[in-house]
Parts: structure tokens; sequence; C-alpha cells
């Protein structure tokens, strides 16, 4: 019997060894496919603008050092390839797979490097220090996503996109590669840690309900306001008339 | 009606009040009041009873309103650590309170307006002017009582009296001064915790920056090394000394030839305080490197020195000097050259 056991472990860790050794050449080989299927891509559906080279042209910026993170960002969120012109990318439906980013990803990358896609360990939320990442959010954040993460205006057009139902990946990339008119915060100013601490308190602001009440969007004043105006003020006003107004 | 006839049947009243100075020669008449109508619970006993009932009924909502508070508070405890226990319990009790005096209200109201006598009453303003007997009495008492007092013959009493009551007042000129700052505000308000050699460290942790961490497009919130080490008035120094780091291309720059030396390789360091009314500013766009004030829309062009491009501010947002210490790291090259944040008093500019 033990020997059955001892013959059975052999067996599949032999098995396991024999897979996993080769893995290695398979993974480059694949990645160097990956990246063949990214440059078909890439020609055909953004080097009208990037130009063939990533070497950018009148209607588009180079990607030259943009790195695996900023293309998963800006593709991955529909924001890439962009519709029209206008004063800001939009987020829109995906348009390509997960499979055919990571190709672009590949790709763009390997043309020459830059910020990398980050590491799953960031953006579980796993013990993470919620005050430190409110804190850093306030300052860092805040004055244009807003308290909440709501989102808010920016000049001529351009704003700064609400966070909630943003994937922790796609947080993480915007803050690394700081996607359009929003300023970089690598990893020299925001460690990687505290990144995963912002991402988290984020995620506990989508997902810890409003305990002062309705939240009404969370853009403060004007939502608020506009409450207050419409529906108070519009109370009071039928009260005044119910108690002037004689019976019949 | 009654109270109508008596009163215009009253022969002293005047016709216009004494406060109106022109009379019109062709008046708008008066149309008067059109006929008083009946409500239905004047005419029809069922209606009346009908509407009994009803507030009868709000009445006792009002009860059940003030009983549910009771048992609502106790169904929704406050659980100590849980907001949500706490949203729960002074809704609740809150909806019901409120409906329990809105019936009240409610009922009351309805009441009078429904039920109680229902008949017009008209009741017209009193005249300005008092009637001559009034006023006559009144002119007596004035006189009895400087004859009494003696106020006009006692002159020496009555100016001592005048004089004391004039100057008493003059205390208040002491206590309103104590309300001027205590020392001279000017140099606390030209001078920030930022002199030469102070490192730009990192807005909360403190941590110094080097050079080579500030990437393009990178914008770092900063505060002066030390700021988290005071032990008094560290939020009022870190309102003064607030400072957003951004990196530029070089070439974007536009330096003018006195501030040749107070940027590094296109990093630089300017004011986060708006030089309107104070806010925070620090809504960089790294494209089109403008800084927006949240407050009332100021724009600044980081490329051209903070000048103002949009907005109420008026002077653009002060530069700190910068330049790399022996470790590469940036520091100050002195204070900020001018006041930073909204224009005062004794501001010379």
């Amino acid at each position: 019997m033990a020997a059955l056991i001892v013959g059975g472990l052999l067996g599949t860790g032999g098995a396991y060894a024999l897979a996993t050794i080769p893995a290695g050449a398979e993974t480059s080989a694949a990645s160097a496919a990956q990246a063949a299927q990214g440059e078909a891509l890439f020609a055909a559906n953004c080097a009208s603008c990037h130009g063939l080279d990533l070497q950018g042209t009148e209607d588009g910026p180079t990607l030259i050092g943009v790195g695996a993170a900023s293309v998963d960002f800006q593709v991955g969120t529909g924001r890439m390839p962009l519709a029209m012109s206008g004063p800001q990318a939009p987020s829109k439906p995906v348009q390509f797979t997960q499979e055919q980013i990571a190709a672009l990803a590949a790709y763009v990358a390997s043309v020459s490097p830059g910020p990398a896609i980050p590491d799953e360990q960031y953006l579980t939320g796993e013990n993470a220090d919620l005050a430190q990442g409110g804190e850093l959010f306030r300052i860092n954040c805040a004055m244009c996503h807003n308290v909440a993460g709501a989102g808010g205006a920016l000049t001529e057009g351009k704003y700064a996109p609400p966070l909630t139902g943003v994937s922790p990946v796609h947080i993480y990339e915007a803050m690394l590669t700081g996607p359009q008119n929003m300023p970089v915060f690598n990893d020299d100013n925001i460690t990687p840690e505290e990144k995963a601490n912002v991402i988290a308190y984020l995620k506990y602001l989508e997902t810890t309900p409003s305990v002062g009440g309705a939240s009404l969007g969370s853009l403060g004043p004007v939502s608020e306001g506009l409450f207050v105006w419409i529906a108070a003020l519009g109370l009071i006003v039928g009260i005044t008339i119910w108690l002037t107004a004689k019976s019949n | 009606m009654t109270e109508q006839h008596e009163l215009s049947a009253h022969p002293e009243a005047p016709e216009r009040s004494s406060g109106i100075a022109v009379i019109s020669e062709h008046p708008v008449e008066n149309p008067g009041f059109p006929p008083e109508r009946p409500r239905v619970t004047d005419l029809d006993p069922k209606q009346e009873k009908g509407q009994e009932r009803r507030i009868v009924a709000l009445f006792f909502v009002s009860i059940i309103g003030s009983v549910a508070a009771i048992a609502l508070y106790i169904l929704f405890p406050i659980i100590p650590g849980d907001m949500q226990s706490v949203r729960n319990n002074t809704m609740f009790v809150g909806l019901a309170i409120a409906l329990a005096l809105l019936a009240i209200g409610v009922g009351v109201v309805h009441w009078s307006k429904a039920l109680m006598h229902g008949h017009d009453l008209v009741e017209e303003r009193h005249a300005t002017r008092g009637s001559e007997a009034t006023r006559g009495r009144a002119a007596e008492i004035f006189t009895e009582a400087n004859q009494e007092s003696g106020f006009t013959r006692r002159r020496l009493l009555r100016n001592t009296l005048i004089t004391a009551a004039v100057v008493s007042p003059l205390p208040a000129v002491v206590l309103l001064r104590d309300l001027a700052p205590a020392a001279d505000p000017v140099p606390l308000l030209k001078h920030t915790m930022w002199d030469k050699g102070v490192r730009l460290t990192r807005d909360p942790s403190g941590t110094p920056i080097r050079a080579a961490d500030v990437t393009l497009g990178s914008a770092f919130h900063v505060i002066p090394e030390g700021l988290n080490e005071l032990e008094h008035g560290r939020l009022e120094e870190k309102a003064k000394a607030a400072v957003l780091l951004m990196r530029l291309k070089p070439e974007d720059l536009h330096v003018s030839p006195e501030r040749e030396d107070w940027n590094f390789r296109g990093i630089v360091a300017y004011s986060k305080i708006c030089t309107h009314v104070g806010c925070p500013v620090a809504l960089y766009e790294q494209q089109t490197h403008h800084l927006l004030c949240p407050c009332h829309q100021s724009q600044f062009d980081i490329t051209r020195e903070a000048r103002v491009i949009f907005g109420p501010a008026k002077r653009p947002l002060p530069q700190l000097p910068i330049t790399v210490d022996d470790d590469g790291y940036l520091v100050a090259r002195s204070d900020f050259t001018e006041p930073v944040g909204p224009s005062f008093w004794e501001r010379v500019l």
C-alpha cells in the first residue's frame, strides 16, 4: 500500500517536473507569438495615429516608453482607439478582448520598456491600511476626483472621471502612467504599497453604504442644494398655500 | 362683520393715516370684499361630522407616531461602533416623531379651517397719529418730569451727567483694540518655513524627494522638512508653506532672466495657496500645464511662471526657488520672495 502511495507521489511529482522544465522556453516563445499578434493588431488599429514604429504622428503622440501599463489602461477602459478628437478621450465600451489587449501591451512593451502591468498582490486590497490610503487620496487625488471619488470638472471640457466601478488594475495603471491630463504618480512618489492602500480605500468607499443618508451622487453642494431648493422649498410653499386657503 | 361696522362708525378715526403724503385725485376704487361663501361644513351636518372624524383620526395618528417612536428606538438600537445602526436609529425615531408632531399640527389647522366659526373678519389699521388727548398728556408728563427733577434748572448736575454718559463707552476702544492680532501680522504673512537649504518633502510622510524621483509629468504635494516635527502651529505653517512640485520639459518653460536658477532641469515648485482667496490650487493638467483653482476657477499657466490666464486671481502664484543638495535631494534656495496667498491690507506690491 505504502509503496503504491510513494509510487503515485513520485509519478505525479515527476510529471510536474517534466511539465515545468520547458515552460520557460515555452513562455518566451509564447510571448514572442503574443508580441507578433500585438504587432499585427497595432498596425491595423493604432498605427494610423501613433505611427508604424510607435514614433507618433501629427494626430497622436509617440508610444515609445509608455509601457504595457499604459496600453492596458487606455485600451482596457475603451479610451483607445479614440472615436474622435476632443478635449478628452472618454471611457467607452472596450473594443478588444483581454487576450488582444495583452498582445498589444506585450508588443508596445517589447519595442521599448516602460511601466509594466502591476502585480496582482497590490490589487486585492488585503491587509491594506485604509487610513493611510484615505489620507493619500485626499492629498493627491481628491482635488480633481472629488473627496468621494465621484469625479469633477477641469478646464475647457476636460474632466476627472468618477472612480467608482473602475477596476483596481486600471486605477493602479492610471496613477503609474498619468493618462491624458492626469499627472504621473510614479513609485517614487507613491510606493506600490501606498497605491494598494489608495485602491483599497476607494473600494472601501464604494462598498460602504453612506451612513449620512442618501448621498445624491456625492457631488456636494450642487446636488444637495438642488434637492433642498426644489423639494424642501416646494414643500414649504405647498404648506403655506394650504394654510392660507379657505376650506371648501 | 360687527367689528367692521364698529370701526367705520367710529367718529374720531381719521380717514387717512398721516403717513400718506400724496393724495391721489382719482384713487382706484376699493372693490370691497367678495360675498361670503359658506363652507360645505356650514351647510351639510353630515360633512361636518365627516371632517370631525378626520381630525380625530389625525390626532390618533399622532398618538401612534409617538408610541412608534419609542418602539422603533427599542427595535433599532444604537450599536457602539456601527455607524449604520446610528443612522437607522435616528432616521426611524425622527420619522416617527415628525409624524406625531405633523399630525397634531395638520389636525389643529384643519379643525380651525373646516369646523371653527368661519365668518370673514376685517380689522382696519390704526392711524399712526395718536388722539389729541393722548398727545397733550404726554407733553404734560414731560414738563412735570422736568420740573420735579430740575433737569434744566440744575445745569451742573445735568452737564456732568451728559459728560459721564459720553465718556462711559470709551473703555470699548481699548477692548476692541485687543481684537487685533497681538503681534504685527505682516512678518507672519511674509515669511514661511522655507529657507535656504530646507529640503522639499512629501506630504504627509515628510520624506525627502530626490530630483530623480520627479519624472516628467509628475506632480508632488510638498511640505517643508521639519513641518511634521513642529509641536505648535503645524497646520498654520502648512497653510502657508504648502507647495506643488511639477516636472515639465525644460524647453516648455518660459523663464524670466531673474528666475534663471529657480527651477532644476524643468522641476518647478509653486505655492499651492491661491492668490485670490487662499484655496489650495492643485488641479494640475500635465499636458496643458494649467493649474486650476477649484473654488473660483482661476487658472495659472505653469509654463509662464504661473501667470493668471483665467479667473478672479490677480497675481501669479509665488514660485519657490529650488536646487539640489550634495545628496541629490531637492532643497529650497530661499523663502518665497513675496508673501504667499491672497492680498492683505499691508501688502506692498
